[in-house]
């Protein structure tokens, strides 16, 4: 037998946020393998089972291929899905696009710029997405344009952008190393950003550093915590706002830091006063010696950092979750030098670029604002449109898009890559909203549940089939390669955007083009760094081997490790007075349970690829998690087929009787649509970020027949469930 | 800064850090001792006994990718004593795993002129493949027991300590605890082992089936049985060039 030799392609990794780099080995256009270059600054040869095993997505039977239109016309009202190849017709991509044109461009004379709106897609390259927001912005003239962000990170970015002036993480992953106290929290870190778990690990075992867990669920990290803060969910403000209070009360503030780095703490001091550890918890349920200690131990450490994900964002309270976290690295100055800060994990792999690249309703490319004068002007230059011409006004968010559906509000949807019919909370409601639309198109590489909704369907390419860039967590912006031609018919999105683009703006006969006329992405990124101050360095020779961190100013600029060694980005970073706010919906007699949700390792988000990969067959169906003094109480023996119905829907899943979650909290993870977990959450929403509180909402769980199990999988032992 | 000590390599004198292997020290000189257990990101553990040198007063040849350098030491890297050691290491492989597919190992023994059949009438092991998964094989046959996927389960990198060593001498194998099938066991399937493993022992499952003659779309257009289950290992493969 002989062996396959053949130069791999090094790209980026296209799921988690962490950006790993990998080195894929190819024959006869099939990728069949996939390693690690050791030499990587990012994950020095390591990967996870999604990174190695995942991409064979890319040729999976169900991808694809072909430009296809619905058979049977969709009406407002009563649009539905269609799985099946049968109810699609192929086209060409002509025909394809001219009628999405003919379409898009019908809408918005008749009804106006309100009735657009766009999904970006935070999978998708920077170039994909800076072009389809310059798409919808300068032709369409609206800013109704939001990617998954909404649903991930909006709380801690709206709550970084106040009280810092900046959402990404402020340091690198690498600089793990040098933390001496870490805390995570809202993160299942080994499962959803492994290799940063592995360099945490590594940080305990080897340095001996310390990590406090604060968490309703007891993941794996909690192996190696010195405290384990078994929260209730969602009463994180409570906790880490108790710390602060001991941290004040015992006088192991930095207050040289405080004096001339912050404002406001007086005002924040008084505010924590009440949070007395008795007080506390009372409301948490983390004994108050826990919050002491846990306190103690980072306000003493030589470099503390704060790692969370969205168990802190995803809450009707998530900005104030993230405004506790911001507060408390403040108190300590454990911000602004290396092995410290504040790091928000960002979960798909390119949901900072998406967001550098404007792919948000408040905001142009660069976090500038929609309805800064200045701002607009800077955009209508570039892109060649009359004074006045770019929409002023702050667009709709993902979930307001949806239930903004409806005649006189927005009548069109176009979804590149993105399943909000997996993702969006309260899925029941969302999808009546869908079936409003008059209008749909979907840009992705299989008809997931979304894309069945479609009246367009435009088979896009894999990461594998395109050239581009990913912007990491840790705002390292890396190449990602076309390393096999394009399966089928399938074209790059950049070029279906072009090519759109470039008909729309003949059907509306504007007198000056945007531009559309790019041969390469390079000169997408190039026209991008020009809009972008931060992205002005960041040329495709520059990153060959490795990605710069963002901000590069010039073409001379080295990159940006770690930010606010000097200042903040708006001067003086601020302290925000808290109080506590529980749950929007608590557990009471009828649903006595709390609801958790969140990922598994082999999958990621609304299952489009993970669940199109080999990868499924790890981890094949969904399982409720529930704690073993509850399933006595319902009578429920581990893998039991079970119901759980909250106020808005049900689903039918087996249970998995478990210590990893605590009494009265049951976890399910979302990717699966044969009992998606989002059917049962609530759509109630963060007042400042818009982000539905996909962490808790009340439940009750009953035992079921076998028979009404959606899935016929077997079920398969997993040693590390 | 660190102390520095000065030592002989090849007679050729050196100073370097007094943190340094023999085996690093070495290389900064451009002296390639060759290695096969080793590896850059593994913690070193002298197993396969290649990197071998002669220190001047010591009794046995020592391993160099542990041994740290001294004030005064004397190497000799590529001696009679040496290669002849190193020699016999790789006859030794020869006669008991199936290197086919490790070139590294085979330009190896052609530089320092290992017979093949030096011990042609030892027993050779030969598990049997084990296919207990979507993701990858474990085809001990090519297993040179080299450690490193053991290391980077455990301290190396992951921290999942899924496999170990069982049974003792020339029954010493890589297993799971109790031989469960992998998904059975702690194991997260992040393959940190296959990206380390120099035999090709471990291998990713549409490689595997590649390199058995299945065409790629044959392998895609399997069902979740059909990939998952247990495949015999064909008596003649069709080499994929």
């Amino acid at each position: 037998m002989n062996v396959i030799k053949n130069k791999p392609v090094t790209t980026t990794c296209p799921f988690c946020g962490v950006g790993c780099n990998l080195e894929l080995h190819i024959k006869d256009n099939f990728i069949y393998k996939v390693t690690a270059p050791f030499d990587s600054v990012v994950n020095k040869g390591n990967l996870c089972v999604k990174g190695r095993f995942g991409y064979d997505f890319i040729y999976n039977k169900r991808r694809i291929l072909s430009p296809l239109i619905r058979k049977t016309p969709q009406k407002p009202g009563a649009r539905f899905q269609a799985f099946n190849l049968d109810e699609w017709r192929e086209v060409s991509w002509d025909e394809a696009l001219d009628y999405t044109a003919k379409r898009l461009v019908e809408i918005y004379q008749r009804d106006g710029s309100n009735a657009m709106a766009v999904y970006c897609c935070a999978k998708a390259t920077n170039e994909d997405n800076y072009l389809l927001q310059k798409l919808f912005r300068a032709l369409f003239r609206t800013n109704n344009v939001d990617h998954c962000t909404r649903l991930c990170h909006a709380g801690s970015v709206v709550a970084l952008q106040k009280a810092i002036g900046s959402a990404a993480m402020s340091n690198t992953a690498a600089e793990i190393m040098e933390t001496d106290v870490f805390i995570i929290t809202g993160s299942n870190t080994t499962e959803t950003h492994p290799i940063i778990s592995i360099q945490m690990k590594a940080a305990i075992e080897k340095n001996g550093a310390k990590l406090i867990v604060v968490d309703p669920r007891r993941i794996e990290m909690v192996n190696y915590a010195t405290l384990w803060l078994a929260e209730k969910p969602g009463s994180d403000v409570a906790v880490f706002s108790g710390m602060a209070h001991v941290i004040l009360k015992e006088n192991l503030y930095n207050k040289e830091f405080i004096d001339s780095r912050t404002e406001n703490f007086q005002n924040f001091s008084k505010a924590m006063e009440k949070f007395t550890p008795e007080y506390v918890e009372s409301i948490t349920g983390v004994e108050k010696d826990k919050i002491i200690q846990a306190a103690r131990l980072y306000a003493n450490a030589k470099r503390g950092a704060i790692y969370w994900a969205l168990g802190i964002s995803q809450s009707t309270h998530g900005t104030d979750n993230a405004h506790s976290l911001i507060n408390l690295a403040l108190l300590t100055g454990h911000v602004g030098k290396r092995g410290t800060g504040l790091n928000p994990l960002r979960g798909q792999n390119n949901v900072q670029g998406a967001s550098d690249a404007g792919a948000m309703p408040w905001h142009y490319p660069g976090y500038q604002e929609v309805d800064d004068e200045q701002s607009a002007l800077i955009f209508e230059k570039a892109w060649n449109i009359e004074p006045g011409g770019l929409n002023r006004k702050k667009g709709l968010t993902t979930t307001e898009i949806l239930s903004n559906a409806h005649p006189g509000g927005v009548r069109s949807l176009y979804i590149m890559g993105e399943n909000p019919m997996m993702t969006e909370p309260n899925l029941n409601a969302a999808h009546k909203h869908m079936q409003e639309l008059e209008f749909v198109v979907c840009q992705d590489l299989f008809i997931n549940e979304s894309g069945a909704y479609a009246d367009v369907f435009l088979p896009a390419t894999t990461f594998a089939e395109k050239d581009g860039t990913f912007t990491n967590t840790d705002r390292r912006v890396q190449r990602v390669r076309k390393a096999i031609e394009p399966l089928g018919n399938a074209r790059p999105d950049w070029q279906i955007i072009s090519d759109l683009a470039k008909r729309i703006e003949k059907l509306l006969g504007r007198p000056n083009s945007a531009y559309w006329d790019y041969s390469h992405p390079e000169e997408i990124l190039d026209e991008f760094g020009t809009v972008v101050p931060s992205y002005r360095g960041i040329k495709y020779a520059r990153i060959e081997k490795t990605g710069l961190q963002t901000p590069v100013v010039d073409e001379n600029h080295p990159g940006t490790p770690f930010l606010y060694a000097e200042s903040f980005p708006i001067g003086k970073a601020k302290f925000f007075p808290l109080d506590f706010r529980p749950i929007d919906e608590g557990a009471d007699k009828d649903f006595p349970l709390i609801l958790n949700t969140g990922r598994v390792l082999e999958h990621w988000h609304g299952g489009t690829l993970t669940r199109n990969s080999w990868l499924d067959d790890l981890n094949s169906q969904a399982l409720v998690e529930i704690y073993p003094v509850d399933a006595e109480t319902y009578n429920i023996n581990h893998l039991d087929v079970v119901k759980v119905q909250s106020r808005r829907g049900e689903i039918v899943l087996r249970a998995n009787v478990t210590q990893k979650t605590i009494a009265g909290v049951v976890f399910i993870p979302f990717h699966f649509a044969e009992a998606a977990a989002n059917f049962l959450t609530n759509d109630a929403l963060d007042p400042e970020a818009l982000i539905p509180e996909f962490k808790a909402c009340a439940v009750k769980i009953e035992k079921v027949t076998e028979d009404l199990l959606p899935t016929k999988q077997p079920y398969l032992p997993r040693g590390r469930y | 800064m660190t102390d520095t000590v000065k030592l002989k390599i090849n007679h050729q004198e050196i100073e370097c850090d007094q943190d340094l292997t023999i085996l690093q020290a070495a290389r900064s000189v451009g002296v390639n001792i060759p290695t096969i257990c080793y590896h850059d990101h593994c913690t070193a553990n002298a197993l396969c006994r290649m990197c071998v040198v002669e220190v001047k007063g010591a009794r046995t040849l020592v391993a160099s990718c542990v041994a740290k350098v001294s004030e005064g030491m004397e190497v000799e890297t590529h001696n009679e004593r040496v290669t002849r050691s190193r020699k016999t290491i790789l006859e030794m492989m020869l006669s008991t795993s199936d290197l086919s597919q490790s070139p590294e190992l085979l330009e190896m023994a052609s530089e320092y002129d290992a017979d093949h059949d030096r011990f042609g009438d030892a027993e050779r092991r030969s598990p049997a493949l084990i296919d207990d998964n979507s993701m990858f094989v474990r085809d001990y046959e090519k297993c040179i027991l080299c450690w490193r996927c053991v290391q980077v389960c455990a301290e190396d990198a992951q921290y999942a300590f899924a496999i170990n060593f069982k049974g003792r001498g020339y029954h010493t194998q890589i297993s799971t605890f109790y031989e469960k099938p992998l998904p059975e066991s702690t194991c997260v399937f992040c393959g940190q082992c296959i990206g380390v493993c120099p035999t090709e022992a471990l291998k990713p499952k549409r490689q595997w089936l590649l390199e058995l003659g299945y065409e790629s779309d044959q392998i895609m257009q399997m069902t979740r049985n059909e990939r998952s289950k247990k495949t015999k290992k064909p008596q003649t493969s069709t080499a994929v060039k």
